[in-house]
């Protein structure tokens, strides 16, 4: 009796609770479809998909994610191979650092950044716009570092690291052989998570793209919904989407590799 | 000229002392094992001779030359690790070839190389499969191969057959010594098993707390323990203390007198033999081919083991009998 309760309970909580999420964006996408009077369509879609500023913004902010998906990769999967590997005592500072992110600001981030490389400083790199590229995508790792090492992280600790390294190191491989054809590929699955998490991150972002005056979604994503009625739910349904169809091919990939490795454990 | 020479070899972990003073001569061909229980020293002077620890003091010299400082993938060491440490993401071809690419060998040496030495440790036809579709004892034999397949100058196995069930360890051991012999490849092998170190070593090196205890032939080792910490560990050898063993054989000693169990032979309670004690059996445990007694005399407990030939050797408990035991067959131990 009590476990058919406790059944119920969870069943209305969780009805409870997506309503509270798929209300608002039932609401929003059918908004979305009232551009045309007295009927429903994807006009608002069309307009948005059609404009060469959407294909652009979202464009630039993809290639963006997938340098910052890059770089950070090769900054966080050496990094928290080491750490695990030889200084286990210092993965409590380096996590504190990577969370850092979390707690300050982007626009405190941002104004650090226009003071220390304006174009009077002594690396200019605001003074070009390829240079002001590279200093966003910088940011960027920064702002998807916690998810990024968490991920890594959690990918090592789940594979026998110092194991493996020494086989590899017995048969005579070297630390760039290590990474790359045996670490790496165990650890696939949570590099992947951590880089989708990245480019959901990157793809919404407007403070820092805002700040630098660069052509990315989020401003563009600001800009649309300052001026338009229809177009910015169009705008926020394709963005979510975006982000979902990531979480969903993480899921896909994170399920296929799981596979693979509880069977290696048994 | 020995093929593997360890000289005061130290090492600290802290404020714990895992090895100390320890010194090793081990010939071309020779395959050695270190024994001893969890926590003797014997995993980490198995793992400087590797590389992947540091000694605090001494030297690792290996065909004359001193291995101390350079790097493990120099060293031309094979490794069979306690848990096989596979790769996951390879298949046992990719698994077993893993070296010679590194090597960067040419694609046809690689495959050939491969099919040889998985001939060899008896997985042929299994290329294609991963390890997590392998059996323990698959496992095990790709992770030998893979340290064959590089042809190193010494092996070492640390503890590789602990984690499979006896009978695949019996077939295992024969298997990987067959091999060393074949191959004449110089062997280090870590085990807490003594049947496992009894039966495959041409020498044995028995540790405890960092140190060598006693090193020999397995035959010296067994039949002539030369401290109470061997006699324990080898075996189960009775350890009388000095009182008892006054008391029940009237020799006086300083340490302990240690007896083997099969050397005690049991005759009836009516034989007259000089030199014969009385006893009286108060336990026997059927171990297969083994009958264990532990026989009371005169107050001290001994264990005997007999050969389980029939069911009428089975003595039962409260039967009296009497012991012989010769003198070559008892030992002083510190």
């Amino acid at each position: 009796m009590k476990r058919n309760g406790t059944r119920v309970g969870a069943w209305v909580a969780m009805i409870v609770g997506a309503l509270y999420f798929l209300l608002p964006l039932a609401a929003t996408f059918e908004f979305s479809l009232k551009m045309r009077r007295d009927s429903y369509s994807f006009d608002a879609y069309r307009v948005v998909l059609g404009d060469p500023a959407f294909r652009a913004t979202f464009g630039y902010s993809a290639m963006m994610a997938l340098l910052t998906i890059v770089v950070g990769i090769l900054l966080v999967v050496p990094t928290a191979y080491w750490i695990q590997l030889k200084l286990p005592r210092l993965r409590g500072l380096v996590e504190f650092i990577t969370l850092l992110p979390l707690v300050i600001p982007a626009i405190v981030i941002v104004f650090g950044y226009l003071k220390l490389f304006n174009s009077s400083s002594w690396l200019p790199l605001t003074a070009h716009e390829r240079s002001t590229d590279f200093l966003l995508m910088a940011s960027y790792v920064t702002l998807s570092l916690p998810y990024l090492y968490r991920s890594v992280d959690t990918g090592l600790r789940a594979v026998d690291v110092r194991g493996l390294t020494e086989a590899a190191q017995s048969l005579g491989a070297g630390w760039g052989s290590i990474l790359l054809g045996v670490i790496l590929p165990n650890v696939k699955a949570a590099v992947l998570s951590g880089a989708f998490l990245t480019f959901a991150v990157v793809i919404g972002e407007f403070t820092m793209a805002s700040l630098l005056n660069r052509p990315a979604f989020g401003p563009y994503l600001q800009l649309i919904g300052a001026n338009r009625a229809y177009e910015p739910s169009a705008l926020a349904i394709i963005a979510f989407l975006v982000t979902w169809a990531s979480m969903g091919l993480l899921q896909v990939v994170a399920r296929n590799i799981h596979g693979t490795r509880a069977e290696t454990s048994a | 000229m020995s093929f593997l020479q360890i000289a005061s070899l130290n090492k600290r972990f802290g404020e714990h002392v895992a090895v100390s003073d320890v010194d090793m001569n081990i010939a071309e061909g020779e395959f050695v094992t270190f024994l001893g229980p969890s926590g003797c020293g014997k995993t980490t002077v198995l793992r400087m001779i590797a590389g992947f620890e540091t000694p605090d003091s001494g030297s690792i010299r290996v065909g004359g030359q001193d291995i101390v400082g350079q790097a493990p993938q120099k060293r031309g060491i094979g490794i069979v690790f306690q848990n096989y440490a596979l790769f996951p993401n390879l298949t046992v071809e990719q698994n077993i070839g893993f070296g010679l690419k590194v090597r960067k060998l040419p694609r046809a040496d690689i495959a050939r190389k491969v099919a040889e030495v998985m001939k060899l440790v008896e997985l042929s036809g299994k290329e294609a499969r991963y390890p997590h579709q392998l059996s323990g004892g698959q496992r095990q034999r790709v992770a030998l191969a893979r340290a064959l397949v590089v042809e190193p100058r010494i092996l070492l196995l640390d503890e590789p057959l602990s984690a499979l069930d006896a009978r695949i360890r019996r077939s295992l051991r024969e298997q990987i010594r067959d091999i060393q012999r074949r191959l004449q490849l110089t062997t280090v092998f870590v085990t807490h098993d003594q049947e496992e170190a009894l039966t495959m070593s041409d020498r044995i090196f028995v540790m405890n707390q960092g140190r060598i205890e006693q090193h020999g032939s397995a035959e010296d080792i067994y039949a002539r323990p030369s401290t109470e910490f061997v006699a324990r560990f080898i075996g189960n050898y009775n350890l009388l203390p000095a009182g008892d063993a006054q008391r029940l054989l009237g020799v006086e000693v300083s340490g302990h007198m240690a007896i083997r169990p099969e050397s005690i032979h049991v005759l009836a309670a009516g034989s007259h033999e000089l030199g014969t004690l009385e006893g009286t059996v108060r336990r026997h445990q059927l171990l297969g081919g083994i009958i264990r007694y532990q026989v009371e005399s005169r107050g001290v407990t001994l264990l005997v083991d007999r050969l389980n030939r029939s069911l009428g050797d089975l003595l039962e408990v409260g039967t009296p009998v009497r012991l012989q035991i010769s003198p070559d067959d008892m030992r002083e131990v510190r």
